[in-house]
C-alpha cells in the first residue's frame, strides 16, 4: 500500500548536505501495524513528515513515496488533500497542543465529521458519541461539552485518535503518541491502536524510541540510525534474534531490573553528526564489531528468512 | 508552548470565577466605563439643557458649589451661557463614537492586513511589515494636520486619520501571534488532515489570536480618546457646533484665570475615560491572556 523508494531528504547547502533521512526502502502493507524505533535525529520523525508532505519548504526530497501507487510528490494540490483527510492520518505526541484550546470536543469532532466525512448535521451529535465510544471514553455526552483543558492527556489522546480514525483512514502515522502519557495509559492507548486496526484495516506506522511499545504492538520493526534503516523485520524475529550491531545495542540498553538494582547499558559514543556522514555505514564509529571495510563503503544488505533484512558488512560472520 | 500555565479563554466566553472576583477593581472600572456609554448613549435624555442652548444673561456662572454658582447648572456655564454638564455629556457621545469606529476600523483592517502577512510569509509578509513598520513611525500630529488639510476636516475625515495612526499596532501584534499559532499542533494536525488553508486561518488562527486584538482593542479606546482630543483642541477635529472634551479646552482656555472650570472639568473627564479603558483593558488582558504574551 505504501511504498517508499529510495527516499532521501536534505537540509541545508547543496555542496554539504544534511541527510535527515538517507536511502530509505520501506513498504507497509494494508492493515500492517509497524514500529519506526530510533534515538532521536534518526529520522524518523522526518520520515513520517515527508509521507504526509508535511516538510519543511527548505527540504529537498528524492525517491519516491508511492500511495497505492500514485506518488505523493507528485500529487496536485487537491489529490494532496483528499489523500490526507481521509486516507492518511495522523497523531502528533503531545496531545495538549494537540487540540483547540478554545472550542469544545464536540466543536472539534463535529468539524472533522462535517467536513471530511460528510455527516449531516441532524446526525452529528449521535455520530460524535458514536466516536467517543468507540475509543471507550467515558460519558461521551458530557465529553463533547466540555474544552481540552479540562481532558487529561490520556482522554485527549483518545479524542485524537477517534478523530483521526473517523474517516477510516488506510494509514495512521502516530508520531510518539504515547511518550507524553504516564505508562498505565500508555496501555490502554496501544489497545485502541489495535481495535482501530482490526475495526477498519487501517494500517498504523508508530514512531517512537520506545521498544517496549513495538514489542507490545507492531508488527513488524524498523530501526533507524543516522536517517538510515539498520534492520528492518518482524518483531518475533529482531527481538528475538537481531542482527545489526546497533540493534543489539539498542536491545541491551534497555534497562533491566535484576533484583533490586536496575543494570542499564548505554552505548558508547555519539550519534554522528549528518553534515560529516560519509556513504559508508553511520554506525561504524560506535560498532564494537567494525572493521576497516566499514568505513570505506555503505553497507551491504541482507535478506533473512521472513523479510528481514539487515544492512552491515559483518552480518554472516557474526549472526 | 507550555500548557501548564492555566487554560486560554476565548474572549466569549466567561472565564469561571477566580480569586479575583473577590476585589472590587475590577466592578468599578466596568461601572466606570458602563456611565461613559451610557452617557454617550442617552446623553439625549440625560443632559438637562440642549448642548447649544445659549443664554447670555448666565453666562460664565461657577459650579454650583462655589460662591455665585447656581443649581441650575450644576458644572456652571461657559461664555455663551451653555451648561457645562449638558456640554460634557453631548461630547461623550462624540469622543465615544469617534474612539469607538477608529478603533473598530483599524482593528478590522490591522487584523486583516496581519493575517495575510503571517499567512502568506515570504515577500508580502516582508512587503506588508515594512509599510506597517513605516506607519509607526509617521509623526502623528503633523500628519492629521497635512492629511485634514488636505481633506478637510469633519467627522469621516477625522475617522481616517486615526485609523492611518492606529491600524499598524494591531497589524503587527495579529502577525505575530499568527506565526506563533501556525506552529502549533492543533494547526498542524488541521493541516495533514487536509483543511483548506483558508479554513485554518479562519476557524482555528483567527479565534486565537482574536483574544489579544480584543484587549489592545479596548486599550486603544483611551488613546484614541485622546488622539480626538488632540486634533479637536488643535482646530483639525470635531467643529462647532458638535462639541468634544478637545474642543471645550480649546475654547477656555482663554478664559482659564477667570473660569477654572471650562478646561479643568473636560480635562478631568479625558483623564477619567482614558483611565476607565485603560484599566479595563489590563484587567481583559490579565483574563484572556494569563501567560503574559501580549
Amino acid at each position: 500500500m505504501l511504498q517508499i523508494r529510495n527516499l532521501t531528504v536534505a537540509f541545508g547547502p547543496a555542496a554539504r548536505p544534511v541527510r535527515a533521512v538517507s536511502d530509505v526502502d520501506l513498504s507497509i502493507g494494508a492493515g500492517e501495524i509497524v514500529g519506526i524505533a530510533g534515538e532521536s535525529g534518526s529520522g524518523k520523525t522526518t520520515l513520517c513528515a515527508a509521507i504526509v508532505r508535511n516538510l519543511p519548504r527548505t527540504a529537498r526530497v528524492s525517491g519516491d513515496i508511492r500511495f497505492d501507487g500514485r506518488s505523493i510528490h507528485a500529487m496536485s494540490a487537491s489529490e494532496l488533500r483528499q489523500l490526507r483527510g481521509r486516507e492518511v492520518s495522523m497523531i502528533l505526541q503531545n496531545p495538549m497542543t494537540s487540540l483547540d484550546p478554545l472550542f469544545t470536543i464536540g466543536n472539534q469532532l463535529g468539524e472533522v465529521l462535517a467536513t471530511r466525512c460528510g455527516v449531516s448535521s441532524t446526525q452529528l451529535r449521535e455520530r460524535e458519541v458514536e466516536l467517543l465510544r468507540s475509543v471507550h471514553m467515558t460519558a461521551p455526552e458530557e465529553r463533547l461539552r466540555q474544552y481540552p483543558h479540562e481532558l487529561s492527556g490520556g482522554m485527549r489522546q483518545r479524542v485524537l485518535i477517534a478523530m483521526a480514525g473517523s474517516t477510516a483512514p488506510k494509514l495512521l502515522l502516530a508520531d510518539e503518541p504515547t511518550t507524553a502519557l504516564d505508562a498505565t495509559i500508555q496501555e490502554e492507548i496501544l489497545v485502541l491502536f489495535r481495535e482501530l486496526r482490526d475495526r477498519r484495516g487501517t494500517a498504523i506506522a508508530i514512531v517512537t524510541h520506545d521498544l517496549g511499545v513495538i514489542r507490545r504492538i507492531c508488527d513488524r520493526i524498523v530501526i533507524m540510525y543516522a536517517g538510515r534503516i539498520v534492520e528492518e523485520g518482524p518483531v518475533a524475529a529482531v527481538f528475538g534474534a537481531p542482527r545489526h550491531p546497533y540493534t543489539r545495542a539498542l536491545l541491551a540498553s534497555v534497562p533491566v531490573l535484576d533484583g533490586d538494582r536496575v543494570q542499564l547499558k548505554s552505548i558508547p559514543g555519539q550519534v554522528p553528526n549528518l553534515a560529516d556522514l560519509g556513504d559508508f555505514c553511520a554506525f561504524a564509529d560506535r560498532c564494537p564489531n567494525a572493521v576497516d571495510q566499514c568505513r570505506a563503503a555503505a553497507p551491504k544488505e541482507s535478506a533473512f528468512g521472513d523479510r528481514q533484512r539487515v544492512f552491515c558488512w559483518r552480518t554472516d560472520e557474526l549472526s | 508552548m507550555s500548557a501548564t500555565s492555566g487554560p486560554v479563554y476565548a474572549f466569549w466566553r466567561v472565564p469561571p470565577a477566580t480569586n479575583d472576583r473577590a476585589s472590587p477593581l475590577p466592578w468599578l472600572t466596568i461601572a466606570c466605563c458602563a456611565v461613559l456609554v451610557i452617557a454617550a448613549l442617552f446623553g439625549n435624555w440625560i443632559a438637562p439643557y440642549p448642548k447649544e442652548a445659549v443664554s447670555l444673561g448666565a453666562s460664565l456662572l461657577p459650579p454650583a458649589w462655589q460662591q455665585g454658582g447656581s443649581v441650575q447648572h450644576l458644572l456652571g456655564t461657559d461664555q455663551l451661557g451653555r451648561d457645562i454638564l449638558s456640554r460634557l455629556i453631548a461630547g461623550a457621545r462624540i469622543s465615544l463614537a469617534t474612539a469607538a469606529a477608529a478603533t473598530l476600523v483599524s482593528g478590522a483592517f490591522g487584523v486583516l492586513v496581519g493575517l495575510v502577512a503571517g499567512y502568506a510569509g515570504g515577500i508580502v509578509e516582508s512587503i506588508a511589515m515594512r509599510i506597517v513598520d513605516a506607519f509607526l513611525a509617521l509623526p502623528f500630529i503633523l500628519l492629521a494636520l497635512a492629511l485634514v488639510a488636505t481633506l478637510g476636516t469633519g467627522f469621516g475625515n477625522i475617522i481616517v486619520v486615526m485609523v492611518i495612526a492606529n491600524w499598524a499596532r494591531y497589524a503587527r501584534l495579529v502577525r505575530s501571534e499568527v506565526l506563533s499559532v501556525k506552529q502549533r499542533d492543533f494547526v498542524t494536525l488541521a493541516r495533514i488532515a487536509g483543511v483548506r488553508p483558508l479554513t485554518i486561518m479562519l476557524r482555528h488562527v483567527l479565534p486565537n489570536v482574536l483574544n489579544s486584538v480584543v484587549v489592545l482593542a479596548i486599550l486603544d479606546v483611551g488613546r484614541a480618546i485622546i488622539l480626538e482630543s488632540s486634533l479637536s483642541f488643535l482646530g483639525v477635529g470635531i467643529q462647532p457646533p458638535d462639541v468634544s472634551w478637545g474642543l471645550m479646552l480649546a475654547d477656555g482656555r482663554t478664559l482659564m484665570v477667570f473660569a477654572w472650570w471650562l478646561t479643568t472639568l473636560p480635562g478631568l473627564l479625558i483623564v477619567f475615560a482614558v483611565l476607565s479603558f485603560n484599566s479595563l483593558g489590563r484587567w481583559l488582558h490579565a483574563r484572556f491572556d494569563p501567560r503574559g504574551q501580549l
